[in-house]
């Protein structure tokens, strides 16, 4: 239109998708309602259409819901999951066209001009589309105008009977038996205007626009240009999200390990300049062996951290491949990157490839052991020995700096071992593990305080009074005392 | 004495005194640091306790499932040579054939391993040995770190015994002269 061509648009409204997404699953020949828990109350989100013939409604306490209709099935609403779903239709209705927004929590805008032919025209679309989803299990009104807005009011407000498509250039005469609502107002002024005697779209029209410019505000007339198409208005298509998985077929099965790294480096390579064009780094890599006898064995590798390098990456998959029995050979070899994080382009220096060096050693280690095995230590602000650091997996943290030690504390930290002394001083002689050692020196003590607000059990004996037990055997302990439950302990030993 | 070990080998250390040892190994290592154990066993690195010998922060610490892991982790890592001292305890004797896979990949790798190993639990594959233990002297200041370093295997070298303080202000090592009885 606005550049000679007539545009189309397909407006799909899925009145019951909530509930409509859980039936497909579990169909149901009885009133079933979605609750919603919203200010303390459980109320209907969204109900079949057999609930609503029972005079149910949206909205409508779930208490009185179930005092009206006893045999109401229910479950609770998800409105994360129903997003889900409207994206997975809105993908699904990319069959049709290669231009389709979602349009509201429950709508979706088909732009359909230039390929209604390929369906067999307009008419068979709109029955190919409502066929496709009564079998899928949804329940669907569709429009057909000549804009977005067009479209959305006859999808919503036609009548269902085939007066919901209006041929082009004919637009203004299909709306015109609408009522105002169908304009995508807001509740007020879709009141107001009734209150007026301006019940139908085709009243609307024949109204002079500038005393309803000046009572309701520029809104309205926005919208009713919008839906007779005097107006533009754009549908926002979404990208697909890329996708990250490289597949190879061979005509002959191969079986060596020297084969499978060479179809495994010509499969990252593919997925590496994939991952370069989105600035991804891959972080756990998945490589589908399929044999012959159609069994297929997983090599899963999860990286220290986010990479999108072949040459690095292919050494960490021979341990994996490696292992792989191949049986009567490997046919098809599938790499998915299940795990993808953003990675920009970063100048690279001598530090960087230090630090690359290292990262494929907590990789190759961690195939071994997990890696979440590999820790490092975090300072952490606790006068509590034992919450003075915290322990991260090296390959989801940074080292840090702000290690500070006021007085001295052991190398080595273990759970308190009890001693057999009395009194609030160390004992002048003592045995620990099976040694007698005689105390010559003593340095304390430094009183800990247990921290209130954690309740660690080790804690539970109250205050602890330390000491650094220097031994003329050369053992150098490090011991506690409990004042507030008296008894001794050591928990650590130093250089 | 033959200290800072010598590099692109492995040695071992053992006696009460090894943790402190391997903390001055790491204190004199340029790089990153790697400590492999086995995760079943309760006493832990302390890294506070650390921090007087070096930055914890060069320290990776790997928990193997038991010493067969503990054994292919410590010669993967020295023969990647990206880490500059491998760390790795051990409770079970290394025999000959371990010890001298462990010597080999750190000889390719170009990194320095130091297992430590229970007393009379060493591998003739290692290059030297080390018996430490801490010693009381009372002419020392309060937190005194006086051990006694003996090396009681060595291949390339003599043995001999030295009483050695860790500077913690100076990060430097002094060895001292033997405490009088």
């Amino acid at each position: 239109m606005f550049d000679g061509t007539q545009r189309r648009i397909v407006s799909m409204w899925f009145p019951r998708l909530p509930s409509d997404r859980v039936l497909r699953t579990c169909p149901t020949d009885r009133p079933f309602a979605l609750t919603l828990r919203a200010e303390n109350t459980d109320r209907i989100y969204c109900l079949n259409a057999m609930a609503e013939a029972r005079g149910l409604h949206r909205g409508m306490p779930f208490a009185q819901a179930r005092a009206f209709c006893s045999d109401l099935g229910h479950a609770p609403a998800d409105p994360v999951a129903d997003a889900r779903m409207l994206a997975v239709l809105r993908r699904w209705a990319t069959r049709y066209c290669p231009w389709v927004g979602r349009d509201g929590r429950d709508g979706l805008a088909l732009d359909i001009t230039g390929s209604a032919h390929l369906a067999g025209g307009e008419q068979a679309m709109l029955d190919d589309m409502r066929g496709r989803l009564a079998r899928a299990g949804f329940a669907v009104r569709l429009g057909l105008g000549d804009s977005p807005g067009a479209a959305w009011a006859l999808a919503r407000h036609g009548d269902g009977r085939g007066g919901e498509r209006a041929a082009p250039g004919q637009g203004a005469r299909a709306l015109a038996p609408l009522p105002v609502a169908a304009l995508r107002l807001d509740e007020a002024t879709s009141i107001g205007l009734q209150r007026l005697g301006l019940r139908r779209i085709g009243d609307l029209v024949a109204t002079p626009r500038a005393p309803l410019a000046r009572r309701f505000g520029p809104n309205l007339l926005t919208r009713l240009d919008q839906a007779l198409g005097r107006q533009p208005e754009s549908i926002a298509p979404e990208p697909d999200p890329p996708s990250y998985v490289t597949r190879l077929t061979l005509p002959e099965p191969i079986g060596l390990t020297a084969d499978v790294m060479a179809g495994t480096e010509r499969l990252l390579r593919a997925l590496c300049d994939r991952l370069k064009a989105q600035e991804a780094g891959v972080r756990v890599l998945c490589l589908t062996l399929r044999r012959v006898d159609q069994a297929s064995r997983q090599v899963e590798l999860r990286l220290a951290a986010a990479m999108r390098d072949p040459a690095r990456i292919l050494p960490l998959f021979a341990r994996g491949v490696d292992e792989v029995e191949a049986g009567f050979g490997i046919d098809q070899l599938r790499l998915e990157a299940t795990q993808v994080e953003p990675l920009p382009v970063a100048q690279i220096g001598r530090m960087q490839v230090a630090q690359d060096r290292l990262e494929n050693l907590i990789t190759r280690i961690g195939t071994r052991i997990g890696l979440e095995n590999i820790q490092r230590f975090l300072p952490a602000d606790s006068h509590i020995p034992e919450r003075s650091f915290l322990i991260a997996p090296a390959a989801w943290s940074q080292p840090e700096a702000g290690w500070s030690a006021s007085l001295p504390r052991p190398l080595r930290l273990f759970a308190p071992e009890p001693l057999v002394a009395r009194g609030s001083t160390p004992p002048a002689r003592l045995r620990w593990r099976r040694m007698a050692l005689d105390v010559t020196r003593a340095i304390g003590p430094e009183r800990i305080a247990p921290e209130w607000w954690l309740d660690d059990p080790q804690w539970r004996t109250g205050l602890r009074d330390y000491w650094r037990i220097d031994t003329r055997q050369g053992r150098r302990l490090w011991m506690f005392h409990t004042p507030q439950n008296p008894g001794w302990f050591v928990q650590g030993e130093f250089a | 004495m033959p200290f800072p070990l010598r590099p692109a080998r492995v040695h071992e250390a053992c006696g009460p005194g090894a943790t402190g040892f391997a903390a001055v190994a790491c204190a004199q290592a340029q790089g990153d640091l790697i400590w492999i154990r086995e995760s079943w066993q309760a006493e832990t690195l302390h890294p506070v306790g650390l921090s007087a010998f070096f930055d914890p922060s060069r320290l990776l610490v790997a928990q193997a499932r038991n010493q067969i892991d503990a054994l292919a982790v410590a010669e993967d890592a020295l023969r990647d040579g990206s880490v500059a001292l491998v760390v790795a305890e051990f409770s079970r004797a290394l025999d000959l054939r371990e010890g001298r896979r462990l010597q080999l990949a750190a000889q390719a790798g170009g990194s320095t391993g130091l297992c430590l190993i229970g007393e009379g639990m060493g591998s003739n594959a290692a290059e030297t040995r080390w018996l430490c233990a801490p010693v009381f002297d009372p002419q020392d200041k309060a937190p005194s770190t006086r051990m006694r370093w003996e090396i009681i295997k060595n291949k390339s070298g003599t043995v001999g015994a030295w009483h050695v303080r860790w500077n913690a202000e100076a990060h430097r090592l002094d060895v001292v002269s033997p405490a009088s009885q």
